[in-house]
């Protein structure tokens, strides 16, 4: 998966847990959960939906790579296997 | 034939606009079905009918702004037919097990010993299940069928207090539904009236969604958001809608992407602003909020307790707990902490029940509230009921609901009605320690802050855990500090032993 398809899985994914958020908009390092106002629940439906996306299995360790959102593009990216 | 007339939804409501008809003439409807969405000045909201029938025409129609008690639909009701109006506002959902959705049925009865009860030793040998509410409250666990609405008007009473309330909060009791003995009207219903504004606020079709990053940039750049057109989901209004509308010259009152169709009027603003209406229902809201609050900070002698719980079990259970499991039956650590305080009631029964009339109604049954914050900042408490004997995964799945349906208004009536204990967790937002306002009638709030790992000694050595502080407030009319500290300590027990939750 290339790093444009990672982001655009990861915003589909945000968008259904939190249709009105625009992550287009958000800075690539900024804090993602302070930015988008989103809790616990909300950040594991987010997972849930990645999963459903791209069957990555991101474990409870692994969530802090998605602190940022280019954080979690490296990640799935990487975790997809392919080169970005 | 039967008429099926404007609910009133709470306090303030004089009309309604039909945003959805989710049924059509022909349709066969049972009693407690949601049959439509309306959306009034402070809410969005479903409204049920209350009888088993087959809709013969829809008078209403979309879009239509119809007053308390005017005709939406007609209903050709089954077996005999009947012409009282369909009056009676939805204040409890009982039969939602007729719906499609499994997870929102209510929960059977059950008025046994609460599975959490295992674990306790009762403080003062009085268990729940030795108790029983002086006056029953009408909806336990076992969500009484709802009164037939004619039956219900006839012998609908409202006890003193509650019409004292009621001119207090500006609501009218006879448009309430009572959940007391027979259903007469209390204190709850009349505060649950008043607040059932807030708890569906969240906005749906017909009203644009905005992300609080898009909010911000908009408050930042001067775009009335009102003028944005959302190209969202749903229309929701994103950052760079506003980005587009603040772009276009001398145009920061004017949409970005102008639909084809929209009249050039550039000189005539609306009569009413989003950015008004939404600043009004908001403080609408805040208002009805404020009104309790303060109640309760008048009327109820708080005491505040602390206790910092070692999590390190807990977590560790959940962590490989959740290793075994597949992604979306993964629990949340909040599930355990709610599940703990359901668990700890039986210890000690004085945190959970109602202080109304001067008396202390506790219930056998915990109907949890949780505290859920809206993405526009408003604040709702649903209950997750019978919190006691669910497992954690009931739990999750009825607190992943709960939360999903607060966001998108999609919340009943009956889960902001019964409420016996609420819990707070503001660990997300960093919040080490709450120190909550308890919501009347009821008498304990228990507030959650983030999980913190700090050092901890135990047995003369010292290591680094997680640890939360678990905090009460509760009522001194009906508990003291020692047993409000019991209360707590049972929490902490409970978590030490999460196997055991």
């Amino acid at each position: 998966m290339t790093a444009d398809e990672a982001r655009n899985v990861i915003i589909q994914a945000m968008r259904e847990v939190a249709p009105e958020v625009d992550l287009g908009s958000v800075p690539p390092e900024a804090d993602l959960r302070e930015e988008l106002d989103i809790d616990s629940m909300d950040f594991l439906n987010f997972i849930v939906g990645l999963h459903e996306k791209t069957g990555i299995d991101v474990p409870e360790e692994d969530y802090e790579h998605f602190a940022t959102l280019q954080g979690a593009i490296d990640y799935v990216v990487r975790r997809s296997g392919a080169a970005a | 034939m039967a008429d099926f007339v404007m609910p009133s939804l709470g306090a303030d409501m004089e009309e309604g606009t039909v945003i959805r008809w989710l049924v059509k003439p022909g349709d066969e409807v049972r009693r407690g079905q949601i049959v439509a969405e309306v959306e009034t000045e402070k809410a969005d909201m479903e409204i049920e009918i209350f009888q088993d029938g087959v809709i013969d025409e829809l008078i209403a129609n979309e879009g239509d702004t119809v007053p308390v008690g005017g005709l939406l639909a007609r209903v050709q009701a089954a077996g005999e037919a009947r012409a009282v109006p369909e009056q009676e506002p939805p204040a409890e959902a009982p039969t939602a097990a007729e719906e499609a959705t499994p997870e929102e049925a209510p929960q059977p009865a059950d008025e046994g010993e609460p599975a959490a009860a295992k674990a306790e030793t009762p403080g003062d040998g009085a268990t729940p299940t030795e108790r029983e509410p002086a006056p029953k409250p009408a909806v336990e666990a076992t969500p009484a069928p709802p009164a037939k609405p004619q039956e219900a008007a006839e012998r609908r009473r409202v006890t003193p207090s509650a019409r004292k309330l009621a001119a207090e909060l500006g609501v009218d009791p006879d448009t309430v539904r009572g959940t007391g003995v027979d259903g007469a009207v209390r204190r709850a219903d009349i505060e649950q009236a008043a607040t059932r504004g807030p708890a569906v606020a969240a906005p749906t079709e017909g009203r644009a969604r905005v992300s609080p990053y898009a909010r911000k940039k908009a408050s930042e750049l001067g775009v009335d958001l009102g003028q944005v057109t959302g190209s969202g989901p749903g229309g929701a209004i994103t950052a760079d809608d506003v980005q587009r509308a603040a772009a276009v010259p001398g145009a920061k009152a004017k949409p970005g992407p102008a639909p084809a169709d929209k009249p050039a009027e550039p000189q005539e603003p609306p009569a009413e602003p989003e950015t008004d209406r939404a600043a009004a229902r908001t403080a609408a809201r805040q208002r009805v909020i404020a009104n309790l609050m303060e109640r309760s900070k008048r009327e109820i002698p708080h005491y505040y307790l602390g206790h910092t719980v070692d999590l390190s079990r807990a977590m560790q259970w959940l962590q490989e707990e959740n290793q075994q499991r597949p992604v979306p039956e993964r629990l949340l650590y909040s599930v355990l902490l709610m599940k703990a305080v359901a668990a700890a009631v039986p210890s000690v029964p004085e945190v959970n029940g109602n202080y109304e009339d001067g008396a202390f109604q506790p219930w056998t049954t915990v109907n949890l509230g949780v505290a859920v914050s809206l993405r526009d900042g408003g604040l709702v408490t649903p209950a997750v009921q019978d919190a006691g004997n669910k497992s954690l995964e009931e739990l999750m799945r009825d607190l992943r609901d709960l939360v999903q349906r607060a966001r998108t208004g999609k919340l009943r009536a009956a889960e902001m009605s019964n409420a016996t204990i609420t819990v707070t967790n503001l660990g997300d937002q960093g919040v080490e320690s709450v120190q909550g306002v308890i919501y009347p009638p009821q008498v304990a709030i228990v507030g959650f802050g983030k999980v913190i790992e700090r050092p901890w000694a135990e047995q003369g050595m010292v290591g680094v855990r997680p640890t939360i502080t678990a905090t009460l407030a509760a009522d001194h009319r009906v508990s003291n500090g020692h047993r409000g500290g019991l209360f707590l300590a049972a929490i902490d027990r409970l978590l030490q032993e999460p196997t055991k939750l």
